[in-house]
C-alpha cells in the first residue's frame, strides 16, 4: 500500500477525474467516521438522559431495589444483581461445554466430515433469532425442566439459591437458555484459537511421548488461552447485554431473592418490559440502568479487544 | 517387549479415554438445542402454515377464537429490513472502503477499528434506547413518534459493524498485484476500487452482508419502543411514519398472550423467520465452500 501511494503521489492529472478522486476518499473518510459519531452519540445520549436520576439518587441507585413509580422511587439493585448472576452462571456452564466441543472439532477422534457438520450445526445456532429461542423456552423448556425445578428444590432446598417452590418463569431458565445462545459464541472462538496453535507444538508433545489428552492440557490449552479467554469475554458482554429471550422467560419480578428458582430481572429486561410506557422520572431512571448496562457491556467488550492485542499467539 | 504394545489398563490410557468421550458428551450436548429447536419450530410452525397466514390481519388477542394471518409483520419486516439496509450498507461498504484502501494503519483508522468492535459488542436494545431518545421522543420526524422508520434506524446502527468489518476484511484479502496492475495502467484510485477491488471482493462482501441483513430480520429488542407494532395492513407510503409490526415483534407479543390462538400465530411467524433465516445461512455456506475449493484449483 505505502509503496504504492509514495509511487504516485507527484502523478499528473487534471480536471475532473482528480476532482472525483478526492471527493471518492473523502466521502469514505467521512462515512466511516460514522462509527465513532454513532458510538460516542450513543454514550452521550444515554448519560445526558439519565442526568436528572444521576444527580438524584446518584450511586445509592446501584444498591436500593425499590422500584416504584408511584412513590417515584428508583433503585436498580436487583435488576443489575439478575443481570450478573444470569451472566456469570450461564458462562459457568457455558465455557466447559464449548471448550470441549470445540475441542472434539479440532481433535481427529472422527473423520472431518462429521466435525464439519457438527462445527455448523452449533454455529447454525447462532443465526436463530432470540425471540424464537425466548419463545421456545416458554412452550419447551419450562415444562420439561418443571420436575427437575421441583427435584432441585425438594434435595437442595437448604441451599439459598434454590430455596423457593418452583413456580413457572424463573431466573435458571433464563441462564439455560442463556447458555444456549452463548454455545455458539464460545465454541466457534475456541475453536478458531485452537485451529490457530501450530502443529509444531502437537508433534513435539506427541514426540516425547505425552498423551493425546496430556498434549491438549498442557501444550494445546494454554497456547489458545488468551484466545479462548476473548472469546468468554465477548460471550460476557453478549450474554449482559441480552434481551428477548432472558425477558420471556426469567419472569420479571423486582422484588429480590437470592433464589434462581424464583422469577428475577435483568436490566436489558426491565428496559424491555417497562421503556414503552414509562414516563416522568422514570424514564431517566430506565436511561440510568441503561448506562450502567452499558458500561458493564463497554468494559468488557474493551478488555477483551485489548486482551486478544496483547496476548495473542506469536509463534 | 511388552511395553511397545498399547495398554489399556494403563492410567494416562484410561485418562484419555474419559476425557475423550467427556468431549464427546460435550459435543453431542451441543448441537442438542438446535435440532430440538428446528424440529418443534418446523413441526408446531408448519402445521400452522396456510395461505390466509399470509394475506390476513392478525386479530387483537381475546375475544377471537381465530388469531387472524400475519400479513402486515411479514411486510412490516421486510420494510424495516430493508430501510435498515438502505442507511447501514452505503455507509458500511463506504467506510471499510476507506479502512482497507485509504488508511495507512495510523491512530485513525485503529479508533475506527476498535470502535466497530465495540458497536458490535453494544446490548442490542440500547440501541432501541438510543433512537427511542434521539427520535422517537423528540417527534424530529415530521412529528410521528414511533414509526418504522425509527425502527430501521436502530437496526441500522446494529448492522452497520458487520457490514463494515466484512467490507474491510474482504477487499484486504485482494492480492496487491491487482491493485499495482490497475494503478499501473493509468487508473485513478476510485476507478482501481469501484472497478478493480470491490468487484473481486463482491462476493465475500456479499456474504456477509447478506448475513448481516438475515441477523437484523430477527432483532427485535431494538424494535419493541421504535417500531412498536401493529395490527393493520401496510396501505401506503405515509404508513412509514406510523407504529409498524414485524415478525419479531409479533412473536414477542403473542408468545406471552394467554390466548392459545395467539400462540399459535407466534409459531407460524417463527416458522416463517426462522426458515428463511436458516435457508440464507445455509445457502451462503456452502457458497462460501464452493467458492473455496475453486480457488483452490
Amino acid at each position: 500500500m505505502e509503496e504504492k501511494l509514495t509511487l504516485f503521489k507527484n502523478r499528473k492529472r487534471f480536471g475532473i477525474e482528480k476532482n472525483i478522486d478526492i471527493i471518492f476518499k473523502n466521502t469514505a473518510l467521512v462515512l466511516s467516521s460514522f462509527v465513532a459519531i454513532i458510538l460516542l452519540g450513543i454514550i452521550l445520549v444515554v448519560f445526558f438522559q439519565s442526568f436528572e436520576s444521576f444527580s438524584r439518587y446518584g450511586l445509592k441507585f446501584l444498591v436500593t431495589s425499590e422500584w416504584n413509580p408511584v412513590k417515584d422511587e428508583y433503585g436498580a439493585f436487583t435488576a443489575i444483581y439478575g443481570t450478573l448472576v444470569t451472566s456469570f452462571l450461564s458462562l459457568l456452564i457455558t465455557i466447559p461445554l464449548g471448550v470441549g466441543t470445540a475441542i472434539f472439532i479440532t481433535e481427529d477422534f472422527v473423520p472431518k466430515v462429521f466435525r464439519e457438520i457438527i462445527g455448523s450445526f452449533v454455529e447454525l445456532l447462532a443465526a436463530i433469532p432470540s425471540v424464537v429461542l425466548g419463545l421456545w423456552a416458554i412452550f419447551v423448556m419450562e415444562p420439561f425442566f418443571r420436575a427437575f425445578f421441583v427435584f432441585l428444590h425438594n434435595f437442595f432446598g437448604w441451599i439459598p439459591l434454590f430455596s423457593t417452590e418452583p413456580t413457572g418463569r424463573n431466573s435458571l431458565l433464563a441462564i439455560l437458555i442463556l447458555v444456549v445462545m452463548l454455545l455458539p459464541i464460545v465454541t466457534s472462538i475456541a475453536r478458531d484459537s485452537l485451529n490457530q496453535v501450530p502443529k509444531k507444538l502437537r508433534n513435539a508433545a506427541y514426540g516425547i511421548g505425552a498423551s493425546r489428552w496430556k498434549t491438549i492440557f498442557s501444550v494445546i490449552l494454554p497456547a489458545a488461552l488468551s484466545g479462548i479467554m476473548a472469546g468468554v469475554l465477548l460471550a460476557l458482554g453478549r450474554a449482559m447485554g441480552e434481551t428477548m429471550a432472558v425477558t420471556m422467560i426469567i419472569g420479571n419480578s423486582n422484588a429480590f431473592s437470592w433464589s434462581l428458582l424464583s422469577p428475577g430481572y435483568t436490566i436489558s429486561s426491565m428496559l424491555a418490559n417497562q421503556f414503552g410506557e414509562a414516563d416522568g422520572s422514570q424514564v431517566s431512571s430506565l436511561f440510568y440502568a441503561a448506562f450502567v448496562l452499558m458500561i458493564l457491556s463497554l468494559v468488557v467488550n474493551i478488555f477483551a479487544q485489548w486482551l486478544v492485542k496483547k496476548f495473542s499467539l506469536k509463534y | 517387549m511388552n511395553s511397545l504394545y498399547y495398554q489399556k489398563r494403563l492410567s494416562r490410557n484410561i485418562g484419555d479415554k474419559f476425557f475423550t468421550s467427556l468431549s464427546v458428551i460435550c459435543a453431542l450436548i451441543a448441537i442438542l438445542p438446535l435440532v430440538f429447536l428446528v424440529t418443534y419450530i418446523l413441526y408446531k410452525g408448519g402445521s400452522q402454515i396456510t395461505p390466509e397466514l399470509f394475506t390476513l390481519e392478525p386479530n387483537p388477542p381475546g375475544d377471537d377464537l381465530d388469531a387472524g394471518g400475519i400479513n402486515p409483520a411479514l411486510i412490516g419486516t421486510l420494510i424495516i429490513t430493508s430501510i435498515a439496509s438502505i442507511i447501514a450498507i452505503p455507509v458500511g461498504v463506504g467506510g471499510g472502503i476507506y479502512l482497507a484502501e485509504y488508511s495507512k494503519g495510523g491512530p485513525f483508522s485503529r479508533f475506527i477499528r476498535f470502535g466497530v468492535n465495540v458497536l458490535a459488542g453494544v446490548p442490542s436494545i440500547i440501541a432501541g434506547v438510543f433512537i427511542y431518545a434521539l427520535i422517537v421522543s423528540t417527534k424530529i420526524l415530521f412529528g410521528s413518534m414511533y414509526s418504522g422508520l425509527a425502527g430501521g434506524m436502530a437496526l441500522s446502527i446494529l448492522m452497520l459493524p458487520t457490514v463494515i468489518k466484512t467490507t474491510d476484511e474482504g477487499l484486504k484479502l485482494v492480492p496487491n498485484e491487482l491493485r499495482y496492475a490497475s494503478l499501473g495502467v493509468g487508473a485513478s484510485m476510485y476507478t482501481t476500487i469501484l472497478k478493480v477491488t470491490l468487484p473481486s471482493a463482491f462476493r465475500s462482501i456479499a456474504t456477509g452482508v447478506v448475513l448481516g441483513i438475515a441477523r437484523a430480520a430477527g432483532e427485535t429488542a431494538p424494535l419493541i419502543f421504535t417500531a412498536l407494532f401493529s395490527y393493520y395492513y401496510i396501505t401506503g407510503f405515509g404508513d412509514l411514519f406510523y407504529e409498524m409490526g414485524s415478525l419479531a415483534v409479533l412473536i414477542y407479543n403473542f408468545a406471552l398472550e394467554p390466548y392459545d390462538a395467539q400462540n399459535k400465530l407466534a409459531w407460524a411467524a417463527s416458522f416463517i423467520l426462522v426458515l428463511s433465516i436458516l435457508s440464507v445461512n445455509i445457502f451462503s455456506r456452502i457458497l462460501a465452500a464452493f467458492t473455496e475449493k475453486t480457488k483452490r484449483v
